[in-house]
């Protein structure tokens, strides 16, 4: 048992940090320099971040789940306006369903964000989301298609309207009446047991996503308050602000704690244990990274709720990482079906 | 990063849990019953004598030299037991090993980590909590030996200890941080007086008061330097604020695991609010057993007695005090009906985790300052 990040993990740290700090917004207004998110979105291209989850050539990922979350922290972080879980829970399904990787493809989602769009007819019956894909051009879904006792993948495409309240990553809402497109050279058909691996990965990586978030926007209220003057002091010379600032690193370092956890299990443990381990981080990490959040409006005062301060970027990202996935309450619903024995439709 | 045991780590974990479930004392809850506190004594030495504390200690003190994460496996296997946690004696151990001579710490030490020599530490005073360099106990020089005045409290264990780790002012001469050091003080001689402190839970055998009038010590029981009791005083409570030294990971899993067990009997006999506080308690008491995991891997970089410990310590209060609202939550009535139930005292004994070993509030200053570089107030 060695929870530290081996030489190459730390490594894959410092330098997804660095990329995404420097090729990510550090003001509102550089979510609107297409020219710097291109740079952004072709370096994460170059380093081949994602196609981590692609299938090696035996079968597993070319990189466990603990590399895909440590790049998920980093681009929270610098809420890095990039696609990175979207096209990588992509290519982890596909793997699973031994069909080719394909470019920009993401996954569909049902309207409450929890699971992967089912599909039985030709065409979509009701509205689908498309979430974290290429801001441009008409977007490409998998969905699940019943078949037997699991599923296999289709794809569903179209232009959609671009919404969300994450200014940082796309969701699209794809129409009913969307035909299906195959997915050719399917091995597998995907059963329950990839599907509970499969969200673990979706677990892992939007918890680690809150973690980052957290991190980067501590980061900058701490720099806030030491400069921020009023009653010719910093505030943060004031211990009702230091305390604020106190329990959200708390938040933060514990959050970190709870999330690395699933990212390991997503390759190392049964699709059960693994999406447990997944509800506990989502749960811990969505409390604590609204908190955080909402710590950073309040410590930047009034300026703090206007839209010019970046402090609502993070929060923002936090709230479509909550429910991606499900937020705390979903989560711990999840845990009393499986731990204290509740079944469903018990209020 | 790898979460799975080694063969060794695994070889151990299967030994110590054979070991516990032949062994397993069936204490009460810690915090609920002066039963487990009168009797933690001998649960230290049998752990010890089956060869499963001290384990990351130096073996020429009674340790067993593993890398620091075997004892994240013990409080695993002893929260899946339902058993007692291993006892809270870390930071002390930290303290000797950091600033005592060689020979304080072949004098002391193994009988410290096998519990044949049961140890207090006399920090605290009435007028001395947070402010802890206020302290006025008084240790005079006198030949060979101190003379030691004063009045300390919250003093655990004190009525079963043979030795008390006490903080004392040496010099009243020099700024407050300056003039304290620290001594191994006998217990049992004419100058020490024993007073009883009852908690809010109604226990009264983990704390007490102790009155030093005319004791004494030996010069040579002087721990570290004259004038070095701050540091080392400073050495010990970063490690009494850190879950990976006290072990309550068991004992907040073994509660979560007894409410868990509760509801589990009858779903829908509990409310919803119910239900979900047990999973957030659960949530939480596995959040702090993964962050001990960390802190203890952390630990393969070498040991820092920085302030870390502090965002540690308010992680663990904020489990202990959830796990305590949960249990009062469960219990509903129950609780308030019968003066004597568990959940009562589990809940109110969680109250302390918030001030012992150093209140919230200082533990907040401290990561304020000292970790996120915030101007001191």
């Amino acid at each position: 048992m060695d929870i530290r990040d081996t030489p190459e993990q730390a490594e894959l740290r410092r330098t997804a940090r660095r990329l995404a700090r420097e090729l990510g917004p550090r003001t509102v207004a550089d979510l609107d320099d297409r020219k710097r998110s291109e740079r952004l979105a072709e370096a994460v291209r170059a380093a081949g971040w994602l196609e981590l989850r692609q299938d090696g050539g035996d079968g597993d990922p070319l990189a466990s789940g603990v590399e895909a979350a440590i790049i998920a922290d980093a681009l929270g972080e610098a809420v890095a306006d990039v696609p990175f879980a979207g096209p990588i829970l992509a290519a982890d399904l596909a793997r699973r369903a031994g069909a080719r990787p394909v470019d920009g493809v993401v996954v569909a989602f049902s309207r409450n964000l929890l699971d992967a769009a089912v599909v039985p007819g030709p065409a979509t019956d009701t509205p689908i989301l498309a979430i974290d894909h290429a801001a441009q051009g008409p977007v490409a879904a998998y969905v699940l298609v019943p078949d037997g006792d699991g599923y296999h993948l289709a794809l569903a495409e179209a232009e959609g309207a671009r919404d969300g309240a994450d200014l940082t990553r796309t969701i699209r809402l794809l129409p009913a009446g969307v035909p299906l497109l195959p997915v050719p050279d399917q091995s597998r058909r995907l059963t329950h047991d990839d599907l509970d691996a499969w969200a673990a990965l979706g677990l892992a990586l939007t918890s680690a996503d809150m973690v980052g978030v957290m991190r980067g926007v501590l980061d900058i209220t701490v720099a806030y308050a030491r400069e921020r003057r009023q009653y010719g002091v910093a505030i943060g010379t004031f211990q009702a602000v230091q305390h604020l600032l106190a329990e959200a690193r708390c938040l933060m370092e514990g959050a970190f704690s709870a999330a690395l956890y699933p990212a390991w299990a997503v390759d190392q443990l049964g699709p059960g244990e693994a999406r447990a381990a997944g509800c506990v981080a989502k749960a811990y990490c969505t409390r604590a990274a609204r908190t955080v959040c909402e710590t950073a409006v309040q410590v930047h005062g009034g300026i703090g709720n206007t839209w010019d301060c970046i402090v609502h970027v993070h929060l923002r990202r936090a709230l479509l990482s909550s429910q991606w996935f499900g937020d705390d309450g979903e989560q711990l619903r999840q845990l009393q079906r499986t731990r204290l024995g509740v079944l469903h439709g018990l209020s | 990063m790898d979460f799975r045991d080694s063969q060794e780590e695994a070889e151990f974990r299967s030994r110590l849990r054979a070991w516990i479930a032949e062994n397993n004392p069936g204490l009460p809850v810690s915090s609920t019953d002066d039963e487990y506190w009168a009797r933690q004594g001998e649960w230290h030495t049998a752990l010890y004598d089956a060869g499963f504390f001290g384990l990351s200690w130096p073996s020429r003190f009674g340790g067993h030299d593993l890398p620091p994460v075997f004892d994240v496996i013990l409080d695993e296997e002893l929260a899946a037991a339902g058993a007692p946690p291993r006892p809270s004696l870390g930071y002390l151990v930290q303290g000797i090993t950091t600033h005592g001579s060689d020979l304080v710490q072949k004098r002391f030490l193994p009988g410290l980590i096998s519990g044949r020599e049961r140890w207090c530490q006399g920090f605290s005073e009435p007028d001395a909590g947070s402010d802890l360099a206020s302290l006025r106990t008084t240790a005079t020089r006198n030949g060979d030996e101190y003379v030691i005045h004063g009045h300390k409290i919250w003093t655990s264990y004190s009525d079963v200890a043979d030795w008390c780790f006490l903080l004392a002012r040496t010099d009243p001469n020099v700024p407050k941080h300056k003039g304290l050091s620290a001594f191994a003080v006998p217990m049992h001689q004419p100058g020490i007086e024993q007073r009883p402190l009852r908690m809010i839970n109604g226990i009264t055998k983990e704390f007490g008061q102790v009155v030093f009038d005319d004791a004494r010590v030996q010069a040579e029981n002087m721990i570290g330097e004259p004038g070095e009791g701050w540091r080392i005083a400073m050495t010990i409570v970063s490690h009494e604020r850190e879950p990976g030294e006290v072990g309550y990971v068991a004992r907040y899993a073994k509660t979560v695991k007894d409410l868990e067990a509760t509801v589990r009997m009858d779903p829908g006999a509990f409310r919803s609010d119910q239900r979900e506080a047990v999973a957030w308690a659960y949530v939480q008491a596995e959040m702090l057993r993964l962050h001990v995991r960390r802190r203890l891997s952390e630990r393969l970089d070498g040991l820092d007695h920085g302030p870390g410990g502090s965002i540690d310590k308010i992680l663990m209060t904020w489990v202990e005090q959830t796990v305590g609202a949960a249990a009062l939550s469960v219990a509903g009535s129950r609780a308030v009906v019968d003066g004597d139930e568990v959940a009562l005292k589990i809940y109110l004994y969680s109250r302390a985790q918030s001030v012992m070993g150093g209140t919230s509030q200082i533990q907040k200053n401290i990561i304020a300052t000292r970790i996120l570089g915030l101007p001191a107030a």
